[in-house]
């Protein structure tokens, strides 16, 4: 199932991954200086009524970053992750945390492709990557059957457009 | 929302026959045998994969020892699509504030070299 939502397109790759592609009119080097620059990460990174500042953003194999946004009544939330591959100016592996949800890690792989001076940036969201989770699903469990993908793409839609 | 629900929300949902179980109770109650008749399985497969979804209090069966029709309860689906959606909407929004970012850095950029 492939679902435009505004600009951004949204199809899922498996049963635990997501993949989301917005085309953005900028050269490829530009979309990853942006993306990679902690002094901008403030300027587009998360919903528009939070302020976000950088506690950290260490860009190396290994290294962690840390994103705390700011609610409106001065409530405060972070999210953490680790880097776990860099290769500019094309490809980010890391993690995504929310600090109020521990232990549920997602591992997102970021890409960008340049095509006559647009750019398409990708980001496939593995969900539950906790090695212990991923060895309790996949023992046992029918796993990754394609054709069925879009009955649960379906399913869920419609729960959310049923608004239940 | 505890991760726990969702683990064991994700991995009953992780399952093709589930999932087609689930969408067809998304048209109202049925019995298993009912809800066995457009698989090739035997009844207790899929009794097998309704207690799997029970336990993830994804569907309720009622009390009539004979037949306990199946139903589906949305609590734990809402809870995977909303935190699914919520993620989802987080990144659309930064990719739609990346975007204006990007245009208005290259104006400027662009607006610098005319000048």
């Amino acid at each position: 199932m492939t679902a435009q939502i505004s600009k951004t397109t949204l199809t899922l790759p498996s049963d635990r991954e997501i993949m989301m592609t917005r085309v953005f009119d900028a050269p490829l080097e530009l979309v990853f200086r942006v993306v990679t620059d902690p002094e901008l990460i403030p300027r587009w990174w998360g919903p528009r009524y939070l302020t976000t500042r950088v506690d950290r953003m260490d860009l190396r194999v290994g290294g962690t970053w840390r994103f705390i946004q700011t609610a409106p009544d001065g409530s405060e939330f972070a999210f953490r992750g680790e880097y776990r591959e860099i290769t500019p100016p094309s490809r980010i592996v890391q993690t995504f945390e929310f600090e109020l949800m521990p232990g549920h890690v997602v591992q997102e792989t970021m890409t960008l492709e340049e095509t006559d001076g647009v750019t398409s940036l990708t980001v496939v969201s593995l969900f539950d990557s906790n090695e212990d989770r991923d060895g309790m699903l996949n023992s046992g469990m029918e796993f990754g059957a394609v054709e069925t993908h879009d009955r649960l793409a379906e399913l869920l839609a419609s729960l959310q457009s049923s608004g239940v | 929302m505890p991760a726990t629900h969702l683990d064991t929300t994700f991995a009953a949902l992780a399952d093709p026959t589930r999932r087609a179980i689930l969408a067809r109770l998304t048209g109202g109650e049925a019995t298993v045998k009912e809800l066995a008749e457009p698989f090739a399985m035997t009844l207790p497969a899929v009794s097998k994969h309704l207690k799997v979804l029970e336990h993830a209090g994804l569907i309720a069966r009622g009390r009539d020892a004979q037949w306990r029709p199946c139903r589906l309860e949305v609590g734990p689906l809402k809870e995977a699509a909303e935190w699914i959606g919520g993620y989802r909407k987080f990144w659309e929004e930064s990719f739609e504030r990346l975007d204006e970012y990007l245009q208005a850095l290259q104006k400027t950029m662009h607006d610098g070299k005319n000048s």
